[in-house]
């Protein structure tokens, strides 16, 4: 189970690198959605898995046995989603909006603020 | 000891935040809650830091639930001094943008998320939990989002669009090191942490995790080579939007570096410490450079950010008491000239209407009183003796010099020269030029200025005059900035003062 989640999450991170290079908006908020996924299978990894354990204290004890699924990266990762969820949604709303106003489909036609020239 | 101040410090802005959202429509009381709050904020943050300065720490446990099991929030010199900063920058922006914001929707917006975005900012200050601080960075971020955004121009949305895609990286490798952390130690409280990541047997995953955070806090801080969102983005929005992020920001990402790189990540310093070092002084070299290249009053201003920073990481590289306070006055030095610096040309900006420097000239001559708090101010950033840059230089370069870096330091002089240069290239085009035959100017003259905008001119002379102080009245700042850097680098302490509570 270790080894096929690594493994799903070396595929997420590689797709989320691959689609945040990519010239296309849309591809780049997608791969940013995907890096969240990514770090969030991440923290639960690394953390450790025990399947089939939840850490509730049985009847009787006023404990929880070893070994238990340690709940506070799966708490980590649950404000994580929900900051990113709060984040990706700002995100998609400002890509409309600059398309709206620019037009602008693409990376490279967005490079007015890089220019050598004045803004204001 | 005494923890309430603490939370009120952290309470406040979030309360005046809630509060303006309740005047949404009316822009008066808004104004009102806004400017009271800020100097709420003002007076908790200096209590707390004559609590800290009394005591040394003041620690709070949230929810009461013993360290390392709840989140603590801790005080220090340091963080204390960098929210007293921030407090004072808050009711700076307040009285400047009172005075310049005039449409509605933008100041509906803008009330409430400046004081979010100091909420965000005080909590990552205190927090003595990594986690913690990735939360208080989220929501420090959004606010910015809201900030850059508002008013919704082409190059804002645009330069926002490349801060927004950064950042969110920037937050995932984070989170990525805080999955590291917590996979090694099994705990996210800095101090818990900093006990046990030193008896972690494989030594090299706790170089790994440094990485991830020098790289997350490095694009926050806009360090090279990560810095290109900086100059994209932060000269689009109006001057009294950006005031407080272009003061504070990157600090913050400064802030966290010197936090993690002397509490947590100690292990391997000539491994970690030496990439700072590269970092610091390509930092500095490119940032100045950059600024050399442009033509356009707020960009030249922005690259400037960025060839700060290297200083400031210059003194944590080197990695020893002197240089580490030189970093610390050179950070408090730093925000508030680069902040005054942003306001006059936001002041310039409202004389002339342009930022780009063909179209502006003649300053010096229509108003002679901006001309001098300009170049008080740009003096101090070169680091001309005794304004306060200089002490910050000078710290930095004793302590570079006792711990034998010799090329960091030359480097950080001759950056000093170039700095001078691009400053009076401003200085030429926009002070002392005649002002260009086609233009106009919407404030005719210096008494126009004072009457129209003395709200606006008001910070920048308090300012000027703190400026002033700092560097002609630079010893109980040195002091504290030495007192501040050793707690900084005493572990111990730290550990004892979070355990205590």
């Amino acid at each position: 189970m270790d080894i096929l989640l690594a493994v799903i999450v070396g595929l997420l991170y590689s797709l989320a690198i691959y689609m945040v290079l990519q010239k296309e908006l849309v591809k780049v908020i997608i791969g940013i959605l995907i890096l969240g996924h990514a770090s969030n299978l991440f923290i639960f990894v690394v953390a450790r898995l025990t399947r089939g354990a939840p850490a509730l204290v049985p009847e009787g004890l006023d404990f929880v046995p070893e070994p238990f699924a340690d709940p506070l990266p799966q708490a980590l990762i649950l404000t994580a989603i929900v900051i990113g969820f709060g984040i990706q949604a700002f995100a998609i709303v400002l890509l409309q909006r600059v398309y709206k106003l620019t037009g602008a489909t693409e990376v490279d036609t967005l490079d007015a603020t890089d220019r050598i020239e004045s803004t204001g | 000891m005494n923890s309430d101040i603490l939370l009120i410090t952290l309470i406040t802005p979030l309360l005046t935040a809630i509060l303006s959202l309740f005047f949404w429509q009316t822009i008066r009381y808004q104004r009102i809650v806004f400017l009271s709050g800020a100097m709420i904020y003002l007076i908790a943050a200096a209590g707390l830091m004559a609590e800290v300065w009394a005591h040394g720490y003041v620690v709070l446990q949230a929810g009461n639930w013993p360290a390392p099991f709840g989140i603590s929030l801790v005080a220090d010199l340091l963080s204390t001094g960098m929210i007293l900063l921030t407090a004072v920058l808050t009711a700076m922006a307040a009285l400047y943008a009172t005075g310049s914001i005039k449409s509605r929707i933008v100041s509906n917006i803008y009330h409430p998320a400046l004081h979010f975005l100091v909420f965000g900012l005080t909590g990552a200050f205190l927090t003595g939990d990594v986690f913690n601080l990735y939360v208080w960075f989220e929501i420090m971020l959004v606010s910015s989002f809201v900030l850059l955004t508002l008013g919704g121009s082409r190059s804002q949305l645009e330069g926002s669009l490349k801060y927004v895609a950064i950042n969110v990286v920037s937050s995932s490798i984070f989170l990525a090191g805080v999955g590291v952390l917590y996979g090694l130690t099994g705990s996210l409280n800095m101090a818990a942490l900093a006990v046990k990541l030193p008896l972690v047997e494989n030594q090299s995953m706790v170089t790994l995790a440094s990485v991830f955070f020098l790289v997350s806090f490095g694009i926050k801080a806009a360090v090279f080579p990560l810095f290109f969102w900086l100059p994209a983005s932060y000269h689009t929005p109006p001057i009294a939007i950006s005031s407080l992020i272009v003061g504070m920001l990157t600090k913050v990402g400064i802030y966290t570096l010197i936090r993690f790189f002397t509490l947590l990540f100690t292990t391997d310093i000539s491994f970690t410490h030496t990439i700072l070092l590269i970092i610091s002084g390509l930092t500095m070299v490119v940032g100045v450079l950059g600024a050399a290249a442009q033509i356009d009053f707020r960009k030249i201003l922005s690259f400037h950010i960025v060839s700060q920073i290297g200083y400031m990481l210059m003194g944590l590289a080197i990695y020893t008491p002197l240089a580490i306070a030189g970093a610390i006055f050179f950070i408090m030095h730093n925000i508030l000239v680069k902040t005054n610096l942003f306001l006059i040309s936001g002041l310039v900006k409202e004389t002339h209407d342009s930022y780009a420097l063909k179209k502006l000239g003649g300053v010096y001559h229509h108003f002679p009183l901006l001309a001098f708090l300009f170049a008080v101010s740009a003096f101090s950033l070169t680091g001309v003796p005794p304004l306060s840059g200089f002490w910050g230089k000078f710290l930095l370069a004793v302590g570079g010099l006792q711990a034998e870096q010799y090329i960091i330091v030359g480097i950080s002089l001759f950056v000093s020269i170039l700095t001078l240069f691009s400053m009076t290239k401003i200085w030429g085009e926009v002070f002392w030029k005649k002002r260009p035959e086609n233009t106009l100017l919407k404030i005719p003259n210096q008494m126009a200025l004072i009457k129209r905008r003395w709200l606006m001119l008001l910070p920048v002379v308090l300012m000027t005059i703190l400026i002033l102080v700092i560097g002609f009245y630079a010893e109980p700042f040195i002091e504290y900035s030495m007192r501040a850097a050793e707690q900084v680098m005493d572990k111990d302490t730290y550990i004892k003062a979070v355990f205590a509570e």
